[in-house]
């Protein structure tokens, strides 16, 4: 073997993404397997394990059982299904190629945009038995979404069909009416079977009728490097390299453009400029340096810069907003509500924010538009997005790495969504915030109080209005300046278009938290009275207040009790099935893990509840 | 202008480490001096050059590597001026627990996997970057980039977060720990092309020379020092021999090899038939063996 030759084909090679979209049993893991076979990507030893285990879990008899090859975790080769995204490699004279194999199960829309997310190309396999199924409409459109330009419709098991043209020229004819939809940059058809073999590596000669190249030389035959030469360089800040010697640098990795020695770039949060003095890249220094590679750069002067900034070499190319519109998957059990406060991860920064409107929810067998109040597990929306300070992005069109974000919710940590950046919303820029000159400070000098938010939370039946009404006469007999926000009376004006879905309820906070903040503001002390079930919802609530200025009341009654006084009658119509979304009953209550004040309601009586709430005012100086 | 597949690997496994570093407070470098965990040191070098990387190496020693890996491992980190935490876990020393008496899976569990957890608990480390490939094993061909474990380091291969894009979520609870891959999609030859282009030192034992082993379940057994007890029929033999992956020598078994060089190995690897991690007798003990383990809190 020539070892020079070898080298210079090895570093010619390029890097292709694939990913495999198909329903159950459409044959990808077989398909995976081929390729991995064919390419003489799997070892002996590796065949000889995997015989075995085709004895023991395999679907085709004596034969060797190519998808057990792929299917990689225990669970699953005894269930004989693809739980998750799992990456394959394999290369070919031309080309390295990585695989992301997902599952094509219906609930499992969160692991194919994942794959998704990181491919080139996307090979939509069909079954050329069952032609387009609903799944299929599914994974185009997840592909078109995730911006994968470049697609192949693999129209597997053409063995089963005795290899018939019309069968296949009827799925193209199919596949052509769905794809209208859609701009890819390019799509092939391959007849195939990936069980057999034909097509995939080799020329099937089952299929005179078909001219065209294999699977394997049609995808190295796809430019998929969009070249960004003429676009401006730009590069998100990810580590700031500073050494104890002079040297201090930034390191990032460059997502568009190109950047030389001496030219100038901008700060985008500051706008100050620099030139650029030196390049590191994993070669070392260097005059240039392109898109995707990893680089330290140092400048002619000190500015400041930090993780969460971006440098350029135009500043008009780079947006920067609070507020944005995009597409929306959602990836977890829980459901995404609007106005609820959520962790929004960028390329190098973490935001808090929140949906403001579902626009609408998209129907992806369908491609409808739906109206939505919330979105479920693998729901694709589109929505708009408020922050609570403004972020720099490009639309994910023009760039995905500074286009996309994923969601993340503040109390678990675990990723919840993910979104594709459409465009800013200037909304933010035209209202610009009124300073007072009579002051929250002012106001309660006048009052001889200190304002203050009391927010009750608890079950209904469990005593909240009670003891806040106790309270307020006593706060009232002390001249203190007060006023009570209970959640029956708010209903009926302020809030009397909403109802009792968990998108609702969280509106429902939202406006009474903000009521409240304004009083709060107004210099009075403000008792909230409110189920408010939601952890997320009274922390957003707490967020608007300054510090010590929000008093979390726990009125702790079991279930059991407030059934048993149930004063509206509601317990009954929730148990007898007449009153939906009842809080205990069918609708999760959510206990407050730190609250500043927990009232025991079986131990005392209301009016030594009030009294407990009126010394902690006093000792805490609020009164 | 586009990168070759190996200029693009080397950026994206740059990056990852940048990620971790910018992200958690205390993170380390899984160091088992093995020819993934070097070139997983070279490219930490590079994503922080000109300055020194900016945390500590771990090496979980089970006084069963070969003598030539620890000499390999002091003399790089005398050479890079690096900072090296060793851990062995002294209730096995105790104990003595050892492959040969307690076999692989005992051993594996108590050396390895029960040592890497103490030393994890022990320095409070919120993150902790592996040498591990995807092409490797089945079940790590379907864990994250960012590896999620729980408060008992488990990994629940059920339960993992979506991974888009290049945006890795690093948010974690208090005592929720990372184990994080920054080879995931490298494969064995790329690892091997790398080594060759860049000129990284691997441990010698990895180059074919000739050394004492004893044949043993089909396994060629280097002996490394006068704890291999040697049963009645078998015998030593000098054989020109290499290893493929190195772990604790009466585990790991040795290849016939004349390939002495780099490209020599590159020629034998991609004439070869047999995965690497064949050698392993750890995969094997029993089905799935490798998943179990990794729940378990095995890297």
């Amino acid at each position: 073997m020539d070892l020079k030759k070898f080298f210079i084909n090895q570093n010619s090679k390029k890097q292709l993404k694939i990913l495999t979209c198909g329903s159950v049993d459409d044959g990808k893991s077989t398909l995976i397997g081929r390729l991995l076979f064919d390419s003489k990507s799997i070892y002996s030893d590796q065949i000889s394990q995997t015989k075995f285990e085709s004895e023991k879990y395999g679907t085709q008899g004596k034969e060797i059982d190519l998808a057990l090859l792929i299917d990689g975790l225990q669970a699953e080769r005894e269930q004989g299904i693809t739980i998750d995204v799992a990456y394959r490699y394999f290369e070919t004279e031309k080309c390295k190629f990585i695989i992301a194999d997902t599952p094509g199960h219906q609930e499992y829309t969160r692991n194919m945009a994942t794959g998704a997310s990181n491919s080139d190309i996307g090979i939509v396999l069909i079954d050329a038995t069952k032609g387009i199924l609903d799944q299929t409409r599914r994974h185009t459109f997840i592909l078109s979404l995730l911006g994968v330009n470049h697609i192949v419709i693999a129209v597997n098991k053409m063995d089963l069909l005795n290899y018939d043209k019309k069968n296949f020229d009827n799925i193209v004819h199919s596949f052509e009416k769905l794809s209208k939809n859609f701009n890819f940059l390019s799509k092939r058809y391959i007849p195939m079977s990936a069980l057999i073999g034909d097509n995939v590596f080799s020329k099937s000669k089952k299929m005179p009728w078909y001219a065209d190249e294999t699977l394997i030389s049609t995808l190295e035959s796809f430019d998929i490097d969009k070249s960004s030469i003429g676009e401006e360089f730009s590069m998100p800040i990810q580590w700031v390299n500073r050494s104890s010697s002079d040297f201090r640098g930034y390191s990032g990795t460059i997502s568009s453009g190109k950047i030389n020695i001496n030219d100038e770039i901008t700060v985008v949060s500051s706008g100050e400029r620099a030139k650029v003095r030196k390049i590191l890249t994993p070669d070392g220094n260097a005059e240039f340096s392109f898109e995707n590679q990893a680089v330290t750069i140092s400048l002619d002067k000190e500015i400041d810069i930090s993780r969460g900034d971006i440098i350029t070499t135009d500043l008009d190319k780079i947006k920067i907003a609070d507020q944005f519109s995009a597409h929306l998957i959602w990836m977890h059990k829980d459901n995404m509500l609007p106005e609820r406060n959520y962790i929004f991860r960028f390329i190098n920064s973490y935001i808090n924010g929140k949906i403001t409107n579902l626009e609408y929810k998209i129907n992806i067998n369908s491609y409808e538009k739906i109206a939505a109040k919330s979105l479920e597990l693998n729901d694709i929306a589109y929505c708009k997005i408020a922050l609570s300070k403004p972020t720099f992005f490009k639309s994910y069109i023009q760039n995905n790495q500074l286009g996309s974000f994923v969601i993340i919710d503040q109390f678990n940590n675990l990723t919840v969504g993910a979104g594709m950046i459409d465009f800013e919303l200037r909304r933010s820029s035209n209202i610009s915030w009124h300073d007072m000159t009579i002051d929250k400070k002012k106001r309660s000098t006048l009052n001889s109080q200190k304002p203050c938010a009391l927010w009750f939370t608890g079950l209904s039946g469990s005593g909240k209005s009670t003891i806040a009404n106790i309270l307020e006469q006593k706060l009232h007999q002390l001249n203190k300046r007060t006023y009570l926000l209970d959640g029956d009376n708010i209903r009926h004006g302020l809030n009397k278009d909403l109802g009792f879905t968990d998108a609702d309820r969280v509106e429902n906070i939202r406006r009474v938290a903000e009521v409240s903040k304004l009083m709060t503001d107004a210099g009075l002390i403000t008792l909230i009275s409110f189920i408010s079930p939601f952890k997320s919802e009274r922390r957003m609530a707490r967020d608007l207040f300054d510090t010590n200025e929000f008093i979390e009341i726990f009125v702790d009654t079991p279930i059991e009790e407030c059934e048993k006084r149930d004063p509206k009658g509601l317990y009954k119509k929730a148990r007898s099935g007449i009153l939906k979304n009842f809080t205990g009953i069918d609708s999760d209550y959510e206990v407050p893990s730190d609250p500043e004040i927990k009232l025991k309601t079986l131990l005392k009586n209301p009016e030594e509840l009030a009294d407990e709430v009126l010394d902690f005012l006093k000792v805490n100086n609020i009164i | 202008m586009t990168f070759n597949h190996l200029k693009k690997l080397e950026s994206e496994s740059i990056y990852i480490i940048r990620e971790v570093a910018a992200e958690f407070t205390n993170p380390v470098m899984l160091y088992s001096i093995g020819k993934d965990s070097s070139v997983m040191l070279h490219l930490a070098i590079k994503a922080f050059a000109p300055n020194k990387i900016p945390f500590k190496l771990l090496h979980v020693d089970t006084t069963w590597k070969f003598k030539e890996m620890i000499k390999f491992r002091d003399q790089t980190i005398k050479e890079n001026n690096l900072d090296l935490i060793v851990h062995i876990n002294q209730e096995g020393v105790n104990n003595k627990v050892g492959p040969i008496t307690h076999g692989s899976k005992t051993h594996t569990d108590i050396m390895k996997t029960q040592s890497l957890k103490q030393a994890l608990n022990k320095y409070k480390f919120d993150a902790a970057f592996g040498g591990a490939r995807r092409d490797e094993e089945k079940s790590r061909a379907k864990e994250r980039i960012f590896s999620f474990r729980d408060t008992n380091h488990r990994w629940d291969p059920k339960n993992q977060k979506p991974e888009l894009w290049n945006l890795f979520n690093t948010k974690i609870s208090t005592n929720e720990s990372v184990r994080i891959f920054p080879l995931s999609n490298w494969t064995e030859v790329d690892v091997w092309q790398y080594i060759y282009q860049e000129n990284i030192a691997i441990v010698p034992l990895y180059f074919a020379a000739k050394r004492p082993v004893i044949k043993r379940d089909d396994m060629l057994i280097m002996v490394d020092d006068n704890r291999l007890e040697i049963k009645k029929g078998e015998k030593i033999e000098e054989k020109l021999i290499r290893f493929r992956t190195l772990g604790c020598y009466p585990l790991t078994g040795a290849v016939e090899s004349k390939a002495s060089s780099i490209e020599e190995i590159i020629i034998e690897l991609l004439e070869s038939k047999h995965s690497e991690r064949q050698g392993r007798l750890i995969d094997s003990d029993q089905i799935g063996s490798m998943e179990i383990k990794k729940q378990d809190g095995y890297f």
